[in-house]
């Protein structure tokens, strides 16, 4: 296998999409950790924070890694009729992705809500699902991650 | 060989970067569970394996990298000094997180809080490293 060094003007762009991502994993990761743990103990601290780490973190995250993820492939030529497969699946969970984070954040806002009524419910039904589709986010995720740095035609 | 091998080592690096967030909650004062303490560790020493081992197989398998490359050795020299900061932020919080709800008046002290910003910082280069690998 020979190296294959990229021109220097794509690194920034790659910094901040990789970046971006690796922010977005993370606090999904958080996210589900603290959902989990909180669906197990119903503690009411647990489902804020998973609450927060989508709002303030997820969310911002996936703006940058989708923002860059347009600036790496237009610096790359990668657009229009160009776009190579592991690239669609890319924009493919990216998008969706959006929408489920977008659903189980409010989920979770909702979970928030009703923790503070009733300490130790832990949110209840409202942070269960939003704790499932966090969860399939960020499985969604790990098989971009797969594409990304496997490139499979 | 070299798709997979490189999956895992971005997976794992992935996994140091989970770390840094989750603990980067504890900085923050927004988590003091034990248990999220714990994931994060774990992550930590697993995707320290994986980038390490996988990375230094990766630079013996690809020809145009030598493991004695400036920015590998660099990567290695960073990625041990991020270890012992965040060891450190580790003990800081460790008293702090004894239970799910406990010791949120000392989560966040400064020492801990500073390793671990130090090792957000030493990451973050970590990464520029690996992404612009300077003298390839």
């Amino acid at each position: 296998m020979l190296a294959t060094i990229r021109p220097d003007s794509w690194s920034f762009p790659l910094l901040l999409h990789v970046l971006g991502a690796m922010v977005l994993v993370g606090t999904l990761v958080l996210a589900a950790s603290a959902l989990i743990l909180a669906w197990r103990d119903g503690s009411a601290s647990l489902v804020r924070l998973g609450y927060r780490s989508l709002l303030i973190g997820a969310l911002p995250a996936w703006i940058v890694m989708r923002g860059a993820a347009e600036w790496i492939a237009d610096k790359e030529g990668l657009t229009g009729d160009k776009v190579p497969s592991w690239v669609d699946l890319g924009y493919s969970t990216a998008e969706p992705g959006l929408l489920l984070l977008l659903i189980s954040t409010v989920l979770a806002g909702l979970a928030v809500r009703r923790a503070g009524r009733a300490e130790r419910s832990g949110g209840g039904g409202f942070s269960r699902a939003s704790t499932v589709l966090v969860s399939l986010v960020l499985i969604a995720y790990l098989v971009a991650i797969w594409a990304m740095t496997t490139k499979p035609v | 060989m070299y798709d997979w091998l490189l999956f895992l080592h971005v997976l794992s690096a992935f996994a140091l970067v989970a770390t840094v967030v989750i603990f980067s909650a504890f900085a923050l004062d927004m988590a003091t569970d034990s248990r999220l303490l714990a994931v994060g560790n774990a992550l930590w020493n697993v995707g320290g394996f994986g980038t390490l081992v996988l990375g230094i197989w990766l630079a013996l398998y690809v020809d145009g990298y030598e493991i004695w490359d400036g920015w590998i050795v660099t990567a290695i020299v960073l990625f041990a000094i991020a270890t012992e900061l965040g060891r450190r932020a580790q003990l800081g919080y460790t008293p702090a997180a004894g239970g799910s709800e406990a010791g949120a008046a000392i989560t966040g002290a400064p020492p801990a809080a500073l390793m671990h910003w130090l090792r957000s910082l030493v990451v973050l280069a970590l990464l520029v490293v690996m992404i612009y690998k300077p003298g390839a």
